[in-house]
Formats: structure tokens, sequence, C-alpha cells
């Protein structure tokens, strides 16, 4: 994929969970072959958008076109790597079975798997059991079922919540050599600091697009110092507005 | 649909059952305690050659439906199934994945417990032992697919336990063990005519009381068999790619 290109695009996109509305009419392109921040408070509907993304989420209207393919499109099942909120990986299974088997659907082979589990650092982990790793280890196996197959473009729903800093390092280290190397990323966090690791940062509150912007941008935008006060700048300026 | 991705799921469903020695001891060991608690309660009377094959064919339904129901549910909850959705694997790949790991399962289930019934507590068969085993296997099955099935109605574990209660008691009450089937009211009669277990148990019973039951055990075993298949299709239907 080139630069320039787009890899997701939303248009119109409202979502009804529950009775409530919780993405009201989002119109959102996502560039390829960068890493896209989608930031924003829990509860504002990014797993919503992310749940869309991908092609599980039921939606009322809007349309979501993702690598030139309609969201959840067959063709796009071996493009598209997704990692869930809480770690998607069977307990009962080692580290190495798991991505074996994810990547197995995929149609990647045993060394694929061995090279992921290296990137997200649990070469010395591969042979336990994943309900007796951390937290922190959990997701970083889940993850690796993702990379497996080099999808093309990876969508991650709070990829670094609850690790500790150098390992939050470490993966946004990973997910920049990742866009270098030409793929898309698509990653949430409710943590504003991590705003200044993406190249393009798409905040989301209450179901609506704050702001589309670089992490430059952001800051010149709103003379704050760091992306968090620049967040509550822009929820000040539309409350007032 | 994709066989070879069915076999992967099916082989790593498989490799989820070996991690725990426990379940794998209670599917095999269970019926067997069963069995032989029968053979000891009836020791010395004819009963438990009338109802002990009889059981032999309830005992893996109802374990098969309760193991595959929580499995099966397990993997909605964590999350994994969402994940596998987006993937090449198609829901009928999963449905046929499970179905082989836990039919394999179903297998050694009932071969040892059928050998444990002959050989251990004396049960008299008038018909082949294979036949008999082939019979128990087709019920541990279709206790299975009964229970994928109902793991698509159930959203919490709590329900999917409850399931057993109120859809296979029903049937165990039903399938002639207690009452013979021609000696119920009409309604109730009409209603074991329908469910799948008394099926399994019918054919089970004629292993046991002749050798030369061809065409009545053949057509038992086409009504368990499209059981099967009508829970397998019904239940990958209860598998939704999008979810509100």
């Amino acid at each position: 994929m080139k630069n320039g290109d787009v890899a997701i695009d939303v248009s119109g996109l409202t979502v009804r969970r529950g009775g409530r509305r919780v993405l009201h009419g989002v119109t959102v392109a996502v560039p390829a072959g960068q890493v896209v921040g989608l930031l924003g408070p829990s509860g504002g509907g990014k797993s919503t958008l992310i749940r869309a993304v991908v092609g599980v989420q039921v939606v009322e209207s809007g349309a979501v076109t993702v690598l030139g393919s309609p969201a959840g499109s067959p063709q796009l099942r071996r493009r598209v790597g997704y990692v869930t909120q809480s770690p998607s990986v069977y307990a009962d299974l080692t580290v190495r079975e798991n991505v074996r088997y994810f990547g197995s659907l995929v149609g990647a082979d045993q060394s694929a798997a061995e090279e992921a589990i290296a990137l997200v650092d649990l070469g010395s982990h591969a042979e336990v059991r994943v309900q007796n790793l951390s937290g922190g280890q959990r997701s970083r196996a889940s993850l690796a079922a993702a990379l497996v197959g080099r999808p093309e473009l990876l969508v991650l729903d709070e990829p670094t919540v609850g690790l500790d800093p150098v390992l939050r390092r470490d993966l946004w280290a990973l997910f920049s050599r990742l866009a270098a190397e030409g793929r898309s990323l698509l990653v949430s966090s409710h943590v504003m600091d991590e705003a200044t690791r993406c190249d393009r940062l798409l905040l989301l509150r209450n179901g609506r697009i704050l702001a589309d912007t670089t992490p430059d941008g952001l800051l010149a935008e709103t003379g704050a110092a760091d992306a968090e006060s620049a967040f509550l700048a822009l929820i000040e300026r539309e409350v007032a507005a | 649909m994709n066989p070879r991705l069915a076999f992967l799921t099916g082989g790593r469903v498989l490799r989820q059952i070996k991690a725990d020695p426990r379940t794998v001891g209670l599917l095999v060991v269970v019926p067997c305690v069963l069995m032989g608690l029968l053979a000891w309660m009836y020791h010395g009377t004819p009963i438990f050659d009338l109802i002990g094959a009889a059981l032999l064919g309830v005992f893996p339904f109802v374990v098969m439906f309760v193991v595959t129901s929580v499995a099966t549910l397990r993997e909605r909850t964590s999350g994994t199934l969402e994940r596998l959705l987006t993937t090449p694997l198609g829901k009928a790949d999963f449905m046929i994945g499970y179905a082989i790991a836990f039919g394999i399962a179903a297998v050694v289930q009932a071969v040892v417990a059928a050998a444990f019934a002959v050989w251990v507590c004396g049960l008299s068969i008038a018909g082949a032992l294979w036949v008999l085993i082939l019979v128990a296997v087709l019920d541990a099955v279709l206790g299975m697919a009964f229970g994928l099935l109902a793991s698509g109605f159930a959203r919490t574990e709590f329900q999917a336990v409850q399931f057993m209660p109120a859809l296979v008691l029903p049937q165990v009450l039903l399938c002639g063990l207690l009452v013979p089937r021609d000696q119920l009211p009409d309604v109730l009669r009409w209603l074991s005519d329908v469910l799948p277990l008394s099926y399994a148990v019918d054919a089970m019973q004629r292993v046991t009381t002749s050798a030369d039951v061809a065409g009545d055990l053949v057509s038992d075993v086409l009504v368990i068999l499209a059981w099967i298949v009508a829970s397998l299709l019904l239940g990958s239907l209860t598998l939704r790619r999008r979810t509100p």
C-alpha cells in the first residue's frame, strides 16, 4: 500500500448499542502506512468504532470501507489483524500453540509464529500456558496472534493498557517499525500521553470525532503543552460552542 | 466451507481437552462408575440387562451435552469467537471443528464405557459388541451436537448448565426407560417420537435384545444421524459474525 492511500474510510457511521446511540454519524479517514491513534475517554465509542472496522459490529447506518472493500468482507479476513480489548487467546494453551493456531487460519507457517512471538518479546515464555502469564504478557500473546499473519492493517483495541512504561515504549516502537514496513495501524488508547507516539490522532468523545490531526498539530492548535491539556482544551472549546 | 480450517480447529480443541487431564478422566471414568453402580444395585436380577444398555446410551449423551455446551460458551464469552470470525474461518468450519474434536472424545468415552459394561459388569447383549459401541458413539455425538446448539441460546455459564435439566431430563423421562413409549399418553408419545434420545435408547435396546433387527436398527440410526446434522446446521446459524 502506497503512502497517501486510505486504509480505512468511515462515512456517516451511526451505531446503537443497548438502545443508546454510541456513534453519531462518524466520518473519518485513516491513512495507510501510519500509526493512527484513536484516543478518548472510556465509554466514548472507541471499541465500537474498532468493532465496526473489523466488521463484527451491527451498524445502524453509514459505511465503513477497509483496504478498498466493505468492512468484514471475506477478502479482508487475511489482510486485517484484530486484537480485542481483553486478551482473546486460549488460556489453557501455550503461547506457541495459540500463535500457531491463529497463524494456521491465515496461512502462516511455524517460522512466522516464532517470529511473531519474538516480536512481542515472549520467546522465553513460548511454552507457558496463557493462564500462567501476567496480564501484560497475556495481552502481548494476544497481539502476537494478530501479528503472525503479517496483516496489511492491524486494528488494536487498547493494546498497551496495564503495561509497565518500558513495555509500552517497546510496543509503540514496534508499531512504528511495522508502519515503516508499510503496514497500517489503528491503535486505541485512553492514555493521552500515548498521543505523542502516533503519526496521526483521532480524538473520539461521546461518539463524535473531536479532532483529526497530528500530534504537533494538536499542540499548535490548542497552544497546550501536552496532549492531555490539549484534549481538555478541545473539550472546553466544544462545550463553550 | 474449508475442511482444512475445520481440522485445524478440531486439533486445537483436542489440545485444549488434553491440557485438562481431570476433564479427560471424568469423561472416561464417570460413565463406567455409573454402569458399575447400576450393575451392583441390580445384582442377581435380570433388570441390569434390560436397562443397562439403554443407560449406556444416556450417560454419554448427557456428559457430552454438558461438556460441549460449556466449552463453546467459553469461546463466546472469552472473545476468541469474535476474533475467529474476523479470520478466514467459516461458521461451518468452527462447528465441524468442534464436532471432530468432541466426536473423537465421544468415541473414546463410548468404547471404554461399552467395554466396561460388557466385560466387567457382565452386560449380556444379543447383538454384536461393535454395533453396541457404534450406537453408543452416535449417542455421544448426538449429545455433543445438541450441546453445541444449546450453547447458542445461553448467554452465561449458569444458563448453559441449566439447559441440562431443561433440555435433557425431559428426554430421559420420555425415552422409554421409565414407561415403555407405547404406553405413554398420546401427546407424550408423539413428543417422544420426535425427541432424539428416544431413538438413541431404542437402538441400544434393540442391540441387546436381538441379534437380528437390522431394519429397525438402521432406521433408528438414520434418525439419530439426521438429528446430529440438523443440530449442527441450526447451531451454526446461532453464530453471528456481527453482534449488537
